[in-house]
């Protein structure tokens, strides 16, 4: 036992913490009991089908194994495979994501190395910055008259603050003494800016990205159940339309991945840049 | 359709419609002898004699009346084939729409059984069968739906009835020229109860209830507000009236958020399928006929590019008259059922559009209109919904009823428009409605609101 090193130890745990609450899951759901014979009643209340319920686990990995097996369907425009659907969310996220970073990251720069720019925008962040990204919605639709670009508006508009904020805090942070040796080889404005400034406030800008990524993933599915139309938000509103919660849990499980891997990019990116002093 | 009499029958009034409120229509008078055209092709066929023989008697229907009474409707009919060519008639009418100008269209639907016109167009072929490739888009909400209307990424949509007049009064959004140039569907809707309230029948017993509406501007927050007041409760006190979006109705009414709701089918009949609730009425109980859903599109659509605007009235007017045939409702409930569509089991559809239906207190109904299709948009109809908005509080101030329905409600255009693609409507726009029993009279509207004893107009 003593040759289990502590992640191996951790991992089995957590293996084991899985197939017990499976299996507790599973065995909470009663078994829909199969119908003989039916009167007409019975038939039109739905005495032989399903009802709506929270279905076992089996289930639900049933579903994913159809849905995944066939990811790339399009049986016409309200009906498509998870993997279009997650496409178009994703697609969603990154254009907004990167609208947002070309405006915060310069301009967390300037608030940043300036401070009397801070004090200027602080109060425009500061008011702006609370206000759920959701309820830019019904303006974003009624101004832009698209709601494909509406949506990759709030998606703008929730990621730049996190990033704009910890640009400036980590420009700002930045510490004296090294803009001062840069001062001191007669480096220019511009230079001191990408040789000195950007790397050492690298990590913390990161930070701001790694924040704005997981709050845009959070935005989008919300954002897409209101709007409908395509994506994995829109997919969980047409199951829970049809009260399926076989498909709800299966997409909330997809919608997890889906997070975690993109928390994971920057992750990587994170160490990437980090550096030890 | 039901607004298509024969002109060769001297029982029929061709200035009403079958289904007629009026006095002399009441009577019973006109009614017989007139078995509703079929096909679409016998509904044009019937829409072109109709008004070939209209212009003979120059449009007096007394005269024609008096005429088929005489010599009898097949006598005439044959001696006016005899003198003027019906056949060519008919098929240069059939012809007579252009190519569209833009055949990639979308439609916009809130998945509900109110638009079955609009869905089964697509997997039934009626759009195909017009030269259409339209593609019919699933909304996730009534202000989305009005906003990506008026965004022009729909084509077209489904809507509710009020929703065209309350948008034109400037009631929760801008005023853009909005037509409405068909219903969708009338009845189809139901008050639904919570399993608990089996034995709380009278609605004098609801007090301090919460119910679901799935829009504010939606006839089924007016109807259920006039169906409460009508048992002495004020809405707006001695109830709540949520606006709840109508898959939610279901979940909440099961968690004890509402103890009720008026909303569109399918989640009516969902709510039996599920066990949670029962179907206390059928809106058809409270104003037989009603209206509730629409097709509308931007004015500019029908201006810009008529002949695709025709071609796609036409197609929905088509598939409207296909619905409206009991024996299709079966092959209908499979089309418009799947993922793609409604997303809902077809048991659930079919008995919604059957009106073979459980009603959730261990009986089995049969009430075949429990859903119906019958797209003329009635003025009288766009009236009482302002009545109502007025009533409650919605509109304030001096309102031109007339005038406000018939701009939104274009049924002198939509008439025209059905006329030129060879279908007939109703000559009169305004009729009397009866409501629980109290007659409407579209031509005192400010008398009816005020004759209510609950409101605030």
């Amino acid at each position: 036992m003593a040759t289990l090193s502590l992640n191996q130890r951790a991992a089995i745990l957590s293996l084991v913490l899985l197939f017990a609450g499976l299996l507790v899951w599973e065995a909470a759901i009663p078994a829909q009991k199969a119908a003989g014979e039916l009167t007409e009643y019975e038939r039109l209340t739905g005495g032989g089908a399903p009802k709506a319920g929270v279905p076992p686990p089996s289930q639900v990995f049933q579903k994913a194994w159809n849905e995944l097996s066939n990811p790339f369907y399009d049986a016409g425009p309200n009906d498509k495979g998870i993997g279009i659907q997650i496409g178009y969310s994703i697609y969603r996220v990154l254009s907004g994501y990167a609208l947002a970073a070309l405006v915060a990251i310069p301009l967390g720069f300037l608030i940043g190395m300036s401070t009397v720019a801070y004090k200027a925008l602080n109060p425009f962040i500061q008011v702006l910055r609370p206000i759920s990204p959701l309820a830019w919605m019904p303006l974003a639709l009624f101004i832009i008259q698209d709601s494909e670009r509406s949506a990759i508006f709030v998606i703008f508009i929730c990621s730049i603050w996190p990033m704009l904020i910890n640009t400036a805090f980590g420009v700002a942070g930045v510490r004296k003494d090294w803009v001062n040796v840069a001062k001191t080889h007669e480096l220019g404005a511009l230079r001191t800016a990408f040789m000195v400034i950007l790397p050492a406030a690298a990590p913390t800008i990161v930070t701001g990205m790694r924040i704005s990524i997981g709050i845009a993933w959070l935005v989008i599915v919300a954002a897409e159940m209101l709007v409908g139309g395509t994506g994995i938000g829109y997919y969980v509103w047409n199951e829970w339309n049809n009260l399926d919660l076989t498909s709800v849990i299966f997409s909330i499980l997809m919608i997890g991945v889906v997070g975690m891997a993109l928390d994971a990019m920057f992750g990587i990116l994170q160490r990437l840049v980090a550096y030890s002093e | 359709m039901k607004s298509l009499g024969n002109p060769f029958s001297s029982k029929t009034d061709l200035r009403h419609g079958a289904d007629c409120g009026c006095k002399s229509c009441a009577s019973g008078e006109f009614r017989a002898d007139d078995a509703s055209p079929q096909s679409s092709e016998a509904m044009l066929e019937r829409a072109v004699e109709s008004a070939i023989v209209r212009s003979v008697f120059g449009h007096s229907d007394i005269g024609r009346r008096s005429f088929m009474g005489m010599v009898g409707g097949a006598t005439a009919a044959a001696a006016l084939a005899s003198v003027f060519p019906m056949d060519k008639a008919k098929a240069a009418i059939l012809d007579n729409l252009g190519t569209p100008e833009k055949t990639d269209l979308n439609i916009g639907f809130v998945p509900i059984t109110c638009a079955t016109p609009i869905i089964m167009a697509q997997p039934l072929g009626f759009y195909e069968r017009y030269g259409l490739n339209a593609q019919v888009i699933k909304t996730a909400g009534w202000a989305v739906a009005r906003d990506k209307s008026l965004a022009g990424e729909y084509d077209a949509s489904h809507m509710l009835t009020p929703m065209p007049l309350a948008m034109t009064l400037g009631a929760g959004s801008t005023a853009t020229p909005y037509i409405m140039p068909a219903v969708e569907n009338i009845n189809g809707q139901a008050i639904v109860l919570s399993n608990e309230h089996k034995d709380k029948r009278d609605p004098k017993q609801w007090k301090g209830f919460t119910f679901g509406v799935p829009f504010e501007y939606s006839m089924h927050n007016f109807l259920l507000r006039y169906y409460v007041a009508e048992f002495g409760l004020d809405p707006d006190v001695d109830i709540q009236i949520r606006v709840v979006p109508p898959p939610e109705m279901v979940a909440n009414l099961r968690a004890g958020n509402l103890d009720g709701y008026l909303s569109p089918d399918p989640f009516n009949q969902r709510a039996v399928w599920e066990g949670i609730g029962f179907i206390h009425i059928l809106t058809k109980e409270i104003w037989e006929g009603h209206p509730c859903c629409a097709f509308a599109a931007p004015l500019s659509f029908a201006e810009q590019l008529p002949n695709t605007y025709g071609a796609l009235l036409k197609s929905i007017i088509d598939a409207t008259q296909y619905a409206s045939n009991p024996d299709n409702r079966k092959e209908i409930s499979e089309a418009i059922a799947p993922t793609n569509y409604l997303n809902q089991p077809v048991p659930v559809i079919e008995q919604v559009l059957t009106g073979t239906y459980a009603d959730g207190l261990g009986e089995v109904k049969q009430v075949p209109d429990r859903i119906d299709f019958d797209p003329f948009p009635w003025h009288s109809m766009g009236v009482w919904i302002l009545t109502q908005m007025k009533r409650w509080g919605y509109i304030e101030g001096d309102i031109d009823y007339k005038a406000v329905a018939e701009q939104v409600y274009l049924a002198a255009d939509a008439r025209k428009i059905m006329t030129d693609l060879g279908y007939d409507a109703p000559t009169e726009t305004y009729k009397s409605h009866v409501i629980m029993g109290k007659t409407f009279d579209p031509e005192t509207p400010e008398d009816y609101v005020s004759s209510f004893a609950i409101g605030k107009g």
